[in-house]
Formats: C-alpha cells, sequence, structure tokens
C-alpha cells in the first residue's frame, strides 16, 4: 500500500560492477562434448585420474535431466551454446603478482579487491578468479608458514593431487544433481583450502568470483579441509558485468570438517541480476555441502544472496560425526523480476547432533523468493535437535514469498523446531520513521537491516557492514 | 497576553484548508494561526478530523490536500516531504506509535536527531556523544535506560510508548508540536510525566498543539486557546474556560453552534 509515486521518484542506482575488462582472451569453441572435456583438461595439465573423474560425471550428467521441482521459472538453457572454457591471456608461467596483466589487477582494484603488494588487504588472503582461471592468491607465503595451504584448485591439482584424489567429489558425488554433474565434469577454477591438525588460520581466507565474458559459464569448485582440531573463516564475493544474455553460473563447493574442526563458509552473493524488465542476470545453479566427519566438527555457512537473475542454492550439512553441529544463516533479497529458491539440508546422521537454520527473505518488486529446507533426523541420530526460524518479509504489493520445510524423522528420541513468520513493511512504519526525520530510503533500509540482524551478526565484522550497504543499495527504488 | 504574543511572525499556519482521502472529504476549511509560545488546545469527538489535521500537518501521504496552505515560519510546506517537515522542526506526537521490530530504539533515536541536527547546521552525534545528550533527556521522561536498547515501541506499554514520543519530541526540540492524544490510555503517574516533559521542553519560541478529548491533560498544561471541531470544521474557538464549559456541557452542545452558523 505504498505510494506507487514517490517510488518512481527515487533515482536508481546503477549496478555498480557491471563493467567490462578489456581483454584478450583465450576462449574455445562453444559447445560440450567429450572432446571439448579433453581439451579443457589438457590446458590444465591434469592427471589422468582427474581427466577420468571428469568424464565419468559427463557420462552421468547425458543420462540426467534438469531439475524442474523449484519453484523458478526460465527459458530452456542450451548447454551447446556456452563457451566452457575462458582465460584471459597471459605469459605461460607467472612468477610473482608484478607480471600480472595490470589490466586484471585494475579490475579487481576496482572491484574493491586490490591484489598488490603494496595494496593488499591486510586481514584477508584473497584468490582471485577471473573467468576460468585463478588469478593471483595473497598471502601464500605467511599461510604456508603456519601450514595452511591456499591456492587454486588448478594448482593444488599439480602440487597435492593425493590430497584432490583423497577427497574431491566425496562430499558433492558427481551424481549428486544435474549441476553438481555438469560442474564435475567441465570445472575450471576455483580455491583449494588445507588445514593442517590443531592450526587456526591465522587470518581470513576469501576467493574473489568474477565473470566477465558473456558467453562463457563460470563452473568453478571448491574444497575446503580442516583437519582435527583446527578451524578456518573462508568468505567469497562474486560479481559479473551487466550483459543481455543469461550467463550460466553453476559451482560445487564441498567442506570437510574432521574432529574438532571447525569451518565457517560466508558468502555475499552480487552477480548481476539482469534488469527492472527481467533481460540478462546470471543463472546461479550450486550445489554446496559440508560434511562433518568426526566428533564436534562444525560447519556453519552464512549467506547473503542478493545478486543473479535465478538463484537456485541449498548448503547444506551432512553431521556423521557425534556432536556436530550445522548453521544455516541466509538472507536473500530479490527484486524486479529475480527468482530465488533457496536454502539448506541439515541431515543429522551421528547422535547428540545439532543444527540451526536462520533464514531471511526479502522480496522487492515482481520478484519470487522461497526458502526450501530439509530437516532429517535418521535412525542413529539420538538425542539430536535442530531449530529453525524462516522469515519473509514483503515489500510492495507484487512480490511473492514461499516456505517449504521438509522435515523427516527416523529417530523419536530427537526434536526438530521449526517457526515461521511472514511480515511486510507498513505505510504506517515508514511515516513514523519519516517524521522523525528520517529518509524514506533510509526508512526502508533500516526496516529491512533490522529484520536480517540475526543473520548479519554471523558475519564477519567487514562483510556484515558490506552486506548491510549492498541490501540499501539493491533496494533503492524497490519499495512500490 | 493575546497583543504581546502577536509582535513575532507566527509559527504555523493552516489557512482554510481542506483535505481528502480516498476522495473522501476530511477536512472543509479549517483555519489556525499558532504563534511562539502559544497552547493550542484542539478538541472534539472521534472522527471529527482532529486526528487527519495533525497527519497532514505531519506530511502523512494518504492525504490529498484539496484546498487551502499549511505555512511553517513564513513557508508555504504543501509539498514538503514528512521528513523535510521533522527535520525543519515540526514534531508530531502519535495517538498510536507505531511499532519497529528490529530497529533498535537507541539507533533510531539517535539517526533521528541527527537529521535534525544536520538541518541546523550542528554537528552530527556519534553513538558516544549521543548517549551522553540522551541520558540527560530520558530524565525529563523518567524512563529507564534500557527502554534504548529494545525495537521501537515493540512489546511496550501504552504509557512507555507514550512517554517514548516525548524523549523523541525531548531530542528534536521542535519549533512546533502536535501532540495526538498524548494522555489517551494514560494512568494518572504517566500523565502528570508526560505532562510535565512537555512543560519543561516549551519555551517561549515554541509552539503547541493538544489534540486531547479530557480536561485532565489541560488541567496540567494550561492551553492559551481551545478550538472545538466538528466535521472537519472549527466551530468555536474560545480560551481555556472553553475547555471546562465544554466538559461540563458535553459535545452535544457544541451541536448548537453549527445549526447556528
Amino acid at each position: 500500500m505504498v505510494n506507487e509515486n514517490l517510488v518512481k521518484d527515487v533515482v536508481k542506482e546503477p549496478y555498480k560492477y557491471g563493467f567490462v575488462t578489456d581483454i584478450e582472451t583465450e576462449k574455445i569453441e562453444k559447445g560440450l562434448n567429450e572432446d571439448i572435456i579433453k581439451l579443457i583438461s589438457q590446458k590444465k595439465e591434469e592427471p589422468k585420474f582427474l581427466l577420468d573423474f571428469r568424464l565419468k560425471a559427463f557420462k552421468k550428467w547425458q543420462k540426467m535431466k534438469e531439475p524442474d521441482w523449484a519453484a523458478l521459472g526460465y527459458k530452456k538453457i542450451d548447454y551447446q551454446d556456452i563457451i566452457y572454457y575462458s582465460a584471459p591471456k597471459q605469459k605461460e608461467k607467472i612468477s610473482s603478482l608484478d607480471e600480472v596483466d595490470p589490466k586484471l589487477l585494475e579490475t579487481f582494484d576496482k572491484l574493491g579487491i586490490p591484489l598488490t603488494e603494496q595494496k593488499k588487504l591486510t586481514n584477508v588472503a584473497v584468490d582471485a578468479v577471473f573467468d576460468s582461471v585463478s588469478i593471483a592468491t595473497t598471502f601464500r607465503e605467511e599461510l604456508a608458514e603456519h601450514g595452511v595451504i591456499f591456492c587454486s584448485i588448478s594448482e593444488a591439482v599439480k602440487n597435492h593431487a593425493d590430497l584432490i584424489e583423497k577427497y574431491l567429489g566425496t562430499v558433492v558425488p558427481a551424481s549428486d544433481n544435474y549441476f553438481a554433474a555438469l560442474n564435475s565434469a567441465v570445472f575450471s577454477d576455483g580455491s583449494f583450502v588445507y588445514i593442517p591438525k590443531g592450526v587456526t588460520c591465522p587470518m581470513d581466507l576469501s576467493s574473489y568470483f568474477r565473470i566477465n565474458s558473456g558467453d562463457s559459464g563460470q563452473f568453478e569448485r571448491t574444497l575446503i579441509i580442516a583437519e582435527e582440531s583446527s578451524s578456518v573463516s573462508y568468505l567469497e564475493g562474486c560479481t559479473a558485468p551487466m550483459f543481455d544474455t543469461n550467463t550460466l553460473h553453476a559451482a560445487v563447493v564441498e567442506l570437510i570438517a574432521l574432529d574438532d574442526a571447525s569451518i565457517k563458509y560466508s558468502t555475499v552473493q552480487n552477480w548481476y541480476a539482469g534488469d527492472e524488465q527481467g533481460i540478462g542476470g546470471i543463472f546461479n545453479f550450486v550445489t554446496k555441502r559440508g560434511k562433518c566427519l568426526g566428533k564436534r566438527s562444525k560447519i556453519s555457512w552464512s549467506q547473503v544472496e542478493t545478486g543473479s537473475a535465478i538463484t537456485w542454492k541449498y548448503p547444506s550439512c551432512l553431521l556423521l560425526g557425534e556432536e556436530s553441529v550445522g548453521e544455516f544463516y541466509s538472507v536473500a533479497l530479490t527484486n524486479n523480476l529475480q527468482q530465488a529458491d533457496t536454502g539448506t539440508k541439515m541431515i543429522h546422521i551421528g547422535p547428540k547432533t545439532k543444527s540451526t537454520i536462520v533464514s531471511k527473505g526479502i522480496s522487492a518488486g515482481n520478484s519470487k523468493n522461497s526458502y526450501r529446507g530439509l530437516v532429517k533426523m535418521g535412525t542413529k541420530a539420538t538425542g539430536s535437535r535442530n531449530y529453525s526460524q524462516c522469515d519473509s518479509m514483503l515489500i510492495g504489493n507484487q512480490a511473492s514469498a514461499n516456505t517449504f520445510p521438509y522435515i523427516k524423522s527416523q529417530q523419536p528420541n530427537s526434536e526438530i523446531e521449526h517457526e515461521a513468520s511472514t511480515c511486510r513493511i507498513s505505510e504506517d512504519q515508514l511515516f513514523y520513521l519519516q517524521s522523525r526525520g528520517i529518509e524514506f530510503e533510509e526508512a526502508v533500509s533500516m526496516m529491512v537491516s533490522g529484520f536480517c540482524r540475526d543473520v548479519f551478526n554471523q558475519l564477519p565484522m567487514e562483510f556484515a557492514a558490506e552486506a548491510d550497504k549492498l541490501l540499501a543499495l539493491k533496494l533503492e527504488g524497490s519499495v512500490g | 497576553m493575546q497583543s504581546k504574543m502577536k509582535e513575532s511572525d507566527p509559527i504555523l499556519e493552516v489557512e482554510n484548508l481542506s483535505a481528502s482521502t480516498d476522495n473522501l472529504p476530511i477536512l472543509k476549511g479549517v483555519s489556525l494561526t499558532v504563534y511562539p509560545g502559544e497552547i493550542h488546545a484542539i478538541m472534539g469527538r472521534n472522527g471529527c478530523g482532529k486526528s487527519t489535521l495533525s497527519k497532514i500537518i505531519a506530511g502523512h501521504p494518504s492525504y490529498n490536500i484539496t484546498n487551502g496552505d499549511i505555512k511553517f515560519l513564513g513557508e508555504n510546506i504543501n509539498s514538503l516531504e514528512p521528513e523535510e517537515r521533522s527535520q525543519s522542526g515540526i514534531f508530531l506526537g502519535f495517538q498510536y506509535p507505531i511499532e519497529i521490530p528490529g530497529v533498535s530504539n537507541l539507533e533510531f533515536l539517535r539517526v533521528s536527531t541527527n537529521a535534525r541536527r544536520k538541518f541546523l547546521n550542528k554537528e552530527e552525534l556519534d553513538t558516544f556523544d549521543f548517549e551522553e545528550l540522551v541520558k540527560e533527556k530520558l530524565e525529563i521522561v523518567k524512563m529507564d535506560h534500557a527502554f534504548l536498547s529494545r525495537s521501537v515501541n515493540q512489546g511496550f506499554s501504552g504509557g512507555e510508548k507514550k512517554r517514548n514520543e516525548i524523549l523523541q519530541m525531548a531530542l528534536l526540540e521542535p519549533k512546533i508540536a502536535i501532540l495526538d492524544e498524548t494522555d489517551s490510555g494514560l494512568d494518572i503517574d504517566a500523565l502528570r510525566i508526560v505532562a510535565s516533559g512537555i512543560k519543561k521542553i516549551s519555551n517561549a519560541q515554541t509552539g503547541i498543539i493538544l489534540i486531547t478529548h479530557y480536561q485532565r491533560l489541560l488541567d496540567e498544561i494550561k492551553p492559551n486557546y481551545v478550538h472545538v471541531m466538528s466535521d472537519g470544521r472549527i466551530i468555536k474557538t474560545g480560551e481555556s474556560d472553553l475547555a471546562l464549559e465544554l466538559e461540563e456541557k458535553g459535545y452535544e452542545w457544541t451541536d448548537n453552534f453549527i445549526k447556528g452558523t
């Protein structure tokens, strides 16, 4: 019921990260077949086990069907019309950051992720991924002193093949789902993290994913292993230029936590969302899953999803170890014609396992925002507990919000709690804030960040502030 | 008394104001002028347009001005946004203060106060300086510091909400305060606290409009003028004894004025 005219008067802030870097790239031809996969593997000089992994995944993918159960509507994706490998042309071997193309450094500078020695962020190590390849990883030596491995997954394949062979695909098998199979066949780059026994990672680790090219997909793959009694906080950010075509992004993230290890994985996803008419934007189909393998291991997902035309994403936890803990804190904001179907799966397998789900969905414009979550208590999950809270906020009267909680319990001696609520920003609330001198836009963003506070409290400090700003930016002109 | 006050310029001039919502006329030609230092009371039955008048002065978007003007310090403010009116010194104390879940009262008060301070070219206050200021103002309404860490008005009792309104008035130091049934739902102790708060905040430079049904607030704060509204018009204006007469004779008595006009 908010005044429609006010909305139109509001100046709209364009997508800040919509620029394209003009750089010579090496692209392979469009399409997907065994030869393409062999070519990707060959370009990356991969060992045979990995090529086999890819080809097996491809065979599975060919037999699978694209899922249609999500509350999403989009034009059918033509998988033969996508370029599966695109990399900026660089010198063969880069030994230091000074040899990275200045244009690339400039790009990441503009995105607020300076990489060079003089300017790099002091408290966070960054792995910067541009289209299909990792450009640079900062603080590698410092981390190596602690035994922490932080590098691109391509490098890990070369230098730590044993770890890759041992863990790759053990959390998200290639056959898991259509998009995971596709990723397993064609994944290009992503980050690899290994925290040795007893080590608390001395700084936050972060990957920044940038899609630059309009006709190639991005298929990154991330693998994080936390050995016994180790811990790490990992952050991930994503942006892409504005194109009027849709770009496919199908990532797989696998986390493994052993006894008493903890992994905190935070995402701020701000892929290009398409324009007000819903033209362009990223199709974001992502499989993220963590395995709490050990006793008292802990995996915590927090995400702020604001971008992409389509978001299909369910970061999940497999709670195998006794007393292991899974957490999912999510803010998903959709505006204009964006669609999001996101949530989590908490699979309680071990006894005395515990999970917490806090999901905040905000829908504005004509967008559609669904929470979809599964909580499952297995037969051995005695004394396990889950608490879920799913809140939706509607802005304007054209947006929609759904909640689809699935609960399966095979263990009577376990507890599952689910709470859900829906609210709307009312004209009276806005008028109240405005009549106290607070500008309309600020009033909206105050209420939205109030609504999201439980989740923002879970984000690393700088991320929380950034998320707050991002939400305010995304909502500009949305209240109608 | 009257002539002395009129030496200065008026704070608020409502001139022949008509307004409607959803094409339904609510105000039908209201005129009202408030000079610095004056306290005006507006009385009348439910639905006579008192609350609407206060909301329109504050800039509520649901009402359309169909005729007439609102001037504040000599400037026409018909087309100003509610936040601009607040920043420039118009305060509306809500009859039913709105709950805003998740937004901390302290942060809300700080942002609001800074918006006003910015307009006045005063330095904006950081969290620490604001804490100092707000502590001092809490005294005025005898509110506990714990109210600040709660969400705006959420779970507040009726009396706590009204005191929170007066706290906002104390922080914003408006030129004119329109208090819409601030006395309703208050027990006698709370009423005294609120009334003494209003008196402490107002001074010879500020104007106050009290919208009320009851004499008891006017026993605490003596108005210079009492206006009686009926069917979107001010049908009678008098001095403070008019309120007493009204209390005694009831609103039926005022119906005669309408017949008379």
